[in-house]
């Protein structure tokens, strides 16, 4: 501490040493969190069913989607991302997910909403598989922070199916 | 070369008292003054913000903590020199050296 710049040097650094561990101590208080988030998505229409000229199925639908994730936020919450996946099985890939939608919610009086829409983004197949063929659809979201760790989850509704038909 | 400061020098080092530097003791505390306010400004931030569910609360807590302790610590104020050092007067003999009688002399003037 010989000098006036001496010493502002050192203030300096010591307390941007404990901002960081401030925030490492914010983020780590995130897992005293328990979240307990629902859901409900209802599929009110299937708008579209058809085969595309390139040969892969193409489906547009309308769902009324609601949920409460209020209790996904912390302090430490800058935004959750959400979004909504179809995820089905073929025969050529054990995993198909297809996102319909998604949303930013910004803060946690957002966070309790209910929306009907058609699919934001499409919904194309790789290839043929759709007719008739049962497919949940999971809500996904993460949670990000505004320092530390990201967390993400999701909420699995199954029991959807296509038409046995194209339309 | 002519050495040592004349005493109008001496008069302006006291007629401006923030060009002192601290002494060893003022030194001493103002480090320790510096850590704890930090310490205790994070602890009362986090708290705050934690308790309050803000973040913005803790950070600008904490944000006027680092303000307040740098500047009760980083500037020489006059508390921080209570003990000051107080150095000798160059000695009378090196303003009046000795005309030296002998050519070999054991006293060389070999200060610095």
């Amino acid at each position: 501490m010989h000098s006036f710049g001496y010493r502002l040097n050192g203030l300096l650094t010591f307390s941007v040493t404990i901002l960081a561990v401030m925030c490492a101590m914010a983020s780590l208080s995130d897992n005293l969190n328990t979240p307990s988030p629902s859901a409900e998505i209802q599929v009110t229409n299937i708008n579209r069913f058809q085969k595309q000229p390139r040969g892969n199925d193409e489906v547009s639908l309308t769902m009324n989607i609601s949920a409460d994730l209020q209790t996904l936020f912390t302090w430490n919450t800058k935004q959750l991302f959400v979004f909504v996946a179809a995820e089905y099985k073929t025969p050529k890939n054990s995993l198909n997910q297809v996102s319909l939608w998604d949303a930013i919610i910004p803060s946690k009086e957002h966070a309790k909403f209910w929306i009907q829409t058609s699919n934001k983004y499409r919904f194309i197949d790789q290839g043929n598989n759709l007719r008739g063929k049962e497919f949940n659809l999971t809500l996904h979201w993460h949670a990000m922070p505004k320092t530390g760790k990201m967390f993400a989850d999701k909420i699995v509704l199954t029991g959807y199916s296509f038409p046995e038909e194209y339309r | 070369m002519k050495e040592g400061r004349s005493l109008s020098d001496i008069f302006s080092l006291f007629a401006s008292p923030l060009h002192f530097h601290m002494d060893w003791q003022g030194q001493k505390l103002a480090e320790q003054i510096m850590q704890i306010m930090l310490l205790v400004s994070a602890v009362i931030a986090f708290v705050a913000g934690y308790v309050l569910g803000s973040f913005q609360v803790m950070m600008i807590v904490y944000a006027g903590g680092v303000t307040l302790t740098a500047l009760i610590t980083v500037p020489n104020w006059p508390f921080f020199n209570h003990h000051p050092l107080n150095w000798l007067d160059p000695s009378e003999a090196e303003k009046h050296p000795k005309p030296q009688v002998t050519v070999s002399s054991k006293k060389k003037g070999s200060k610095k």
